[in-house]
């Protein structure tokens, strides 16, 4: 037993997957506020990494300009989204707008290969050490800053919805659309809104996934791989998608811990978040925190 | 009404047997029977190119049906038809090389096959829907896509499997002229049984669940076994599907069946229509020219001086992706009945030629 890489390998799960959580809080504001499953999640990574990456690359401005720069173009880019696409859908059947958001991160996903080229490319390099030494384990320092700005976009999640009056008008939408039109809210900004912060925030997670990683298409598997971690929490509770996103994101790296040590089976760090989300649906398809739907005839 | 030759100008039926008839009057008959006249013929004058697409249209065509009739007729969503297409190309491939089952044989065998899987996936099914649904399909997508790299004695790995040609009493079809026949037949036959399929009790059954289900359910409908028979038609279909594209294209590889697969059988059924048998059909011939189309418009770009840059020659595969996402955005925003829905109202328009309204 390789007791040493198996912490390692707990603390990249937790810091993945606090990251996880951040994408899934995002995927559950659009679902609560506006009811439309966004399949294109991934994309608004792939797009907001490309964009700072152009940025930094071509236009060579300095990390923090680029950065800023690119999540005010995702905020244009998500409002406009949803205004053009996806207002019109409003009312739609379920497979319809499901079909919508597909449509978009098809298109998204071969517009970005088609401009930028399939190849990965890295970021040029923002600090001076990659890798530090914590109590004996190895941490990256894009990982160690990635974690300090999940942590900081969920605070800044926490206090928005508590305490802004934005926030308030979007906790009202998604709790009654009609009530809180009627209530003088503009049920359109909230959509816009909740959109347009969806987009910046997934575009954040998509600048430091790339620093890790480099930029390639593969990041906008993130927008399918989050969907183990909302179920897991309950499609509309933010709490539940930070828990679910750490409780994946720990679960996907210590499978790939047993597999490798024990099992050697392959693949599992990718296929064993599927299995679990299988294993949710069947016996619990509200997730841990979600709200029951009740139906009334 | 089957006897009449003309359609008459309202709705006089007066028994179920009128109702449900596939052929409303004699002459559709005698033009459907036509057309499939007109088809068997058609290896004589068309040139292999189009042959192969028509190959094409009738793999894609019978597996798009089979998504129909589980998204369009009972309102049920799945991500995963890709894999199950899959599933069948592999398991008719297996059946005949590790059983020596022949061709004819294995591929209704590997449709069951399929059918088994497609309904042990589709189990929770019979607990959620929805978007709950959606996202299990996708699961059980990518396990199976998993499944496929990793079982190599059932999909040969990574280096894929070989496949034999079909055969009846020692005649190979190993050619497009000749497994354009089986395909045709195949089709034809799946059509038939997907039309006769709604016109049945089961069929009707689809129908009420996906129109609303607590209805049905009070009207004696039992949701679980519809919801999970529609699954297993719908992979029985795809399965069917797979296992004619294998044998005709006598080689299987695990890349193929991707989600992105899944996706294009729906963007099938939204273009052609969903709920409509005759739309999917048309979806089906939409996405198999949309490329082809695509192709020529790049090949005429190359000719000119300003197309011809590497963005648009070396671009291609991402146009036709994008061209994809496009189309489905475009018909579900503008033309969400799709084009069976458009070909109906061109229909109508000149029926009622100078009094359209």
């Amino acid at each position: 037993m390789n007791f040493e890489l198996l912490i390692q390998l707990i603390v990249n799960g937790l810091i993945v997957g606090l990251l996880y959580g951040v994408i899934g809080m995002c995927f559950v504001l659009v679902y609560k506020s506006t009811k439309i499953v966004n399949f294109a999640q991934g994309e608004f990574l792939l797009i907001g990494a490309w964009v700072c990456w152009a940025a930094l690359v071509y236009l060579e401005l300095p990390f923090l300009v680029g950065f800023i720069l690119s999540l005010c173009f995702m905020a244009a880019f998500g409002v406009l989204l949803q205004m053009i696409v996806l207002r019109p859908m409003i009312g739609e059947p379920i497979i319809s707008v499901i079909m919508i958001t597909i449509g978009l991160s098809i298109f998204f996903q071969a517009l970005m290969k088609w401009i930028f080229g399939v190849s990965p490319q890295s970021y040029p390099q923002v600090f001076d050490t990659q890798t530090i030494n914590i109590l004996g384990l190895n941490i990256e320092m894009a990982y160690l800053m990635s974690t300090l700005i999940a942590l900081v976009i969920m605070g800044a999640f926490y206090f928005f919805f508590k305490y802004s009056k934005h926030g308030l008008a979007m906790r009202a939408t998604a709790f009654d659309q009609q009530v809180a039109q009627s209530l003088g809210i503009s049920v359109k900004n909230v959509f816009a809104m909740s959109w347009g912060i969806a987009a910046t925030v997934s575009a954040t997670a998509g600048v430091v996934l790339g620093m890790v990683n480099g930029v390639s298409d593969s990041l906008s598997i993130m927008g399918i791989k989050v969907f183990p971690a909302v179920i897991l929490g309950g499609l509309d509770s933010i709490i539940g998608a930070i828990a679910g996103g750490v409780i994946i994101g720990v679960l996907e790296n210590v499978a790939e811990f047993v597999d490798s040590q024990y099992l050697q089976i392959g693949n599992m760090y990718d296929i064993a978040p599927f299995y679990v989300l299988l294993i949710i649906l069947w016996f619990k398809p509200y997730g841990l925190f979600g709200t029951k739907d009740i139906e009334r005839i | 009404m089957s006897s009449l030759t003309m359609r008459p100008c309202g709705d006089f039926r007066t028994s179920y047997q009128q109702d449900n008839t596939i052929f409303e009057t004699k002459t559709i008959r005698f033009m459907a029977i036509a057309a499939i006249a007109l088809l068997c013929t058609a290896p004589l004058f068309l040139d292999g190119y189009i042959l192969t697409l028509c190959i094409q249209v009738s793999y894609l065509g019978i597996a798009a049906l089979g998504l129909n009739i589980l998204v369009g007729y009972t309102g049920q969503i799945s991500l995963g038809h890709g894999a199950f297409f899959g599933f069948g190309a592999f398991a008719s491939v297996w059946l005949n090389n590790s059983f020596q089952i022949p061709v004819f044989l294995s591929i209704p065998l590997a449709g069951f096959l399929t059918m088994g899987v497609g309904m042990m996936f589709g189990l929770p099914a019979a607990r959620i829907k929805g978007l709950y649904l959606a996202i299990a399909t996708l699961a059980s997508q990518f396990i199976i896509e998993d499944f496929f790299a990793r079982a190599d004695w059932f999909s040969g790995g990574s280096s894929g499997a070989s496949a034999e040609p079909f055969s009846l009493f020692g005649y190979a079809f190993d050619t497009d002229q000749s497994f354009y026949y089986v395909a045709l037949f195949a089709l034809v036959t799946m059509y038939i049984w997907g039309c006769n399929l709604m016109r049945s009790r089961d069929g009707r059954a689809f129908v009420a669940i996906r129109d609303h289900y607590l209805s049905a359910e009070i009207m004696g409908i039992k949701l679980n076994k519809y919801r999970l028979l529609s699954f297993g038609i719908s992979s029985f279909y795809a399965g069917i599907g797979g296992a004619l594209y294998a044998h005709y294209l006598g080689y299987v590889s695990a890349e193929g069946f991707t989600i992105f697969m899944s996706i294009q059988f729906l963007a099938m059924i939204i273009i052609g229509g969903m709920g409509s048998i005759k739309g999917t059909l048309m979806g089906v011939i939409f996405m198999v020219l949309l490329p082809e189309v695509l192709e020529s418009v790049v090949g005429v770009m190359k000719m000119t001086d300003w197309g011809n840059t590497p963005m648009v020659v070396d671009g291609l595969a991402y146009i036709k992706e994008m061209a994809i996402g496009l189309v489905i955005i475009g018909f579900l925003i503008f033309e969400p009945d799709g084009l069976a829905h458009r070909w109906a109202q061109i229909k109508n328009y000149w029926k009622f030629y100078p009094f359209s309204y």
